[in-house]
């Protein structure tokens, strides 16, 4: 495994070397964030070794990971669109827009095109009411998603923009 | 600082720096006593007097301190912070340095909602600038005693994070889950030391009361409710956005400024606040008439209030943590209750059980969201009886009475 941790030691026990975080507990959303950045998702032997490293118990981990929605243990598409369902942006048609989405990519809200490309969810409010509907492209915001522009958004993603 | 937007207190002119170089000659206590005095209020929603946090958090005797910014900004229908964190950026840390020196913090966090995440390379970008310019490490502006630092730290699109105890849980790298208070977080907060949590807002408008004095602030706004609030106005208007409006501006006339026409009703506060109908658009912004974190949404009359309170109440389902009972289990039997309203076969007495149902979750919950959750529910079932019809039978199963 990579490094996880941003300050590391390493000790001899048992004669074994361990890599440890020499980081408290506090780290452990920025070391989650850091191993999914890079696959995207945190499987369940990634949690194992964060909490050997961090000395924890696995299972307090997998509490962390399964409370924050903005954290996967599940592999997600390459990209993750996520369509706010908010009131303001219910008024402003997103749930047309979700439908759309749904259509173009053939899934349904929640599940990966078969490419393994685009995994679309639903999310709570952005914070982009005022450019309802809108949507979050992995960590961009993109405001004013009409149902019309959902295939020019797709044809961005695919072409890797 | 270039900014075109115009309001009366964070939306006014001010220089950079100048607050806390007035705030580093008028000395901590200075700092302290101009806060309290100018009687400004948290503006998250809670309302909870930003000057008592401070004095506590001051007072308490401990060698590690925090400030933290509360940045994650969650309640449906708000998105004044995502401004002011790309507008008014260096005027929020200002806010925060000043925060720190007067309570004497050596590290601030900014909890940025996972959201936001576009937003944390310019945070990032900025924090070294003003590094360059010591106004952030050691020694800031040549103080040899004052040392202050910020970090960013992301949320998980966790709402529930957004209440300071479930925020600071979060920082500790825990699920976000709310803390019961007492202990407050000015005494035992981040890992057990006095932190200090403030809204962004609340600490944007810091640097000009700093400047501006305690007598300027106070002509703003009403008697009760110093000062402004930043509003976000979005649904059924011409011009969604935020503004920034004095306190004890009435509903109507944020409708005005919005180009709202054709207004059923007005939700103020997001998804936690309350729904009003036309009759009460006479009602002002302020602590002393309706609260808020600066949520508006409004509605046509072309729209379903019952569909409304049906998006909020699942909403609060979702992002419930699960810890406390009544809203654990009080949200399903409201959203069921909800359903019934809707198809017509909710009974008199029932709809009874349900508000009595959703008073306990207002008084008994753990935390805001618990207790606010009932609140849409409620106002919609009193103020747009025309929405729905009670049935004349009487329900033969009911949850209460078996």
């Amino acid at each position: 495994m990579t490094k996880i941790c941003s300050v590391e030691k390493k000790i001899r026990s048992e004669g074994k070397d361990l890599i440890l975080c020499d980081e408290t507990r506090s780290e452990l959303l920025p070391i989650l964030r850091r191993v999914q950045d890079r696959k995207g998702y945190i499987s369940d032997k990634d949690m194992q070794e964060i909490a050997d490293r961090l000395g924890i118990h696995p299972v307090e981990v997998y509490s962390v990971v399964t409370f924050y929605s903005f954290l996967n243990y599940e592999k997600q598409g390459s990209t993750v669109i996520r369509v706010s369902n908010c009131i303001s942006n219910l008024l402003a048609g997103s749930k047309k827009v979700l439908r759309e989405f749904e259509k173009e990519l053939k899934i349904k809200s929640g599940q990966t095109t078969k490419d393994k490309k685009i995994t679309l969810k639903e999310t709570s409010c952005i914070g982009m009411c005022d450019k309802a509907p809108a949507i979050m492209v992995n960590d961009k915001l993109v405001g004013n998603v009409t149902p019309k522009k959902v295939q020019q958004v797709i044809k961005g993603i695919r072409n890797g923009k | 600082m270039e900014n075109k937007r115009k309001g009366p207190v964070v939306f006014s002119e001010i220089k950079s720096i100048d607050a806390l170089k007035e705030a580093l000659r008028i000395g901590r206590v200075g700092v302290l006593d101009v806060v309290r005095d100018s009687n400004l209020k948290g503006r998250g929603g809670a309302g909870f007097p930003a000057g008592v946090k401070w004095n506590l958090a001051a007072s308490a005797n401990d060698d590690k301190k925090y400030i933290v910014c509360n940045a994650d900004e969650g309640e449906p229908g708000t998105f004044k912070d995502r401004v002011l964190l790309t507008e008014y950026t260096r005027l929020i840390f200002e806010g925060m340095i000043i925060a720190a020196y007067a309570i004497g913090a050596k590290k601030g966090f900014i909890y940025l909602r996972g959201e936001y995440r576009s937003i944390f390379p310019h945070l990032v970008n900025t924090m070294a600038e003003m590094r360059k310019e010591n106004l952030l490490g050691d020694g800031i502006l040549k103080n040899k005693d004052f040392s202050f630092d910020i970090e960013v730290r992301l949320g998980f699109g966790a709402y529930v994070c957004g209440e300071e105890t479930a925020l600071i849980e979060s920082l500790e790298g825990n699920r976000g889950e709310p803390r019961n208070r007492p202990p407050f977080p000015v005494y035992t907060g981040y890992n057990g030391h006095p932190t200090v949590v403030n809204n962004v807002e609340t600490l944007a408008n810091i640097p000009h009361i700093i400047l501006k004095g305690v007598k300027w602030f106070k002509s703003i706004g009403t008697e009760k409710s110093s000062g402004s609030k930043i509003i976000s106005v979005s649904g059924d208007c011409k011009k969604p956005g935020v503004y920034e409006v004095p306190f004890g501006t009435t509903v109507k006339s944020i409708l005005k400024i919005a180009a709202a026409s054709d207004t059923k009703a007005v939700q103020v506060g997001g998804a936690s606040g309350v729904c009003l109908p036309k009759s009460q658009f006479d009602r002002k912004i302020g602590f002393e008439d309706i609260s808020t974190g600066g949520s508006i949404i409004i509605f046509n009359s072309k729209r379903d209030m019952l569909d409304a309170a049906d998006n909020f109440l699942h909403f609060f389902q979702e992002e419930s943590c699960g810890q406390c009972t009544p809203c654990r289990e009080g949200i399903p039997v409201l959203i069921e209750g909800l359903e019934l309203l809707k198809r017509g076969e909710c009974d008199k007495k029932y709809l009874d059980d349900l508000l009595s149902l959703a008073e306990t979750m207002q008084l008994a919950s753990k935390c805001g969201l618990g207790q606010s959750a009932p609140n849409m529910f409620v106002s919609v079932v009193d103020n747009f009886k025309s929405e729905y019809k009670l049935s004349k039978n009487t329900r033969k199963e009911n949850l209460f009475h078996g």
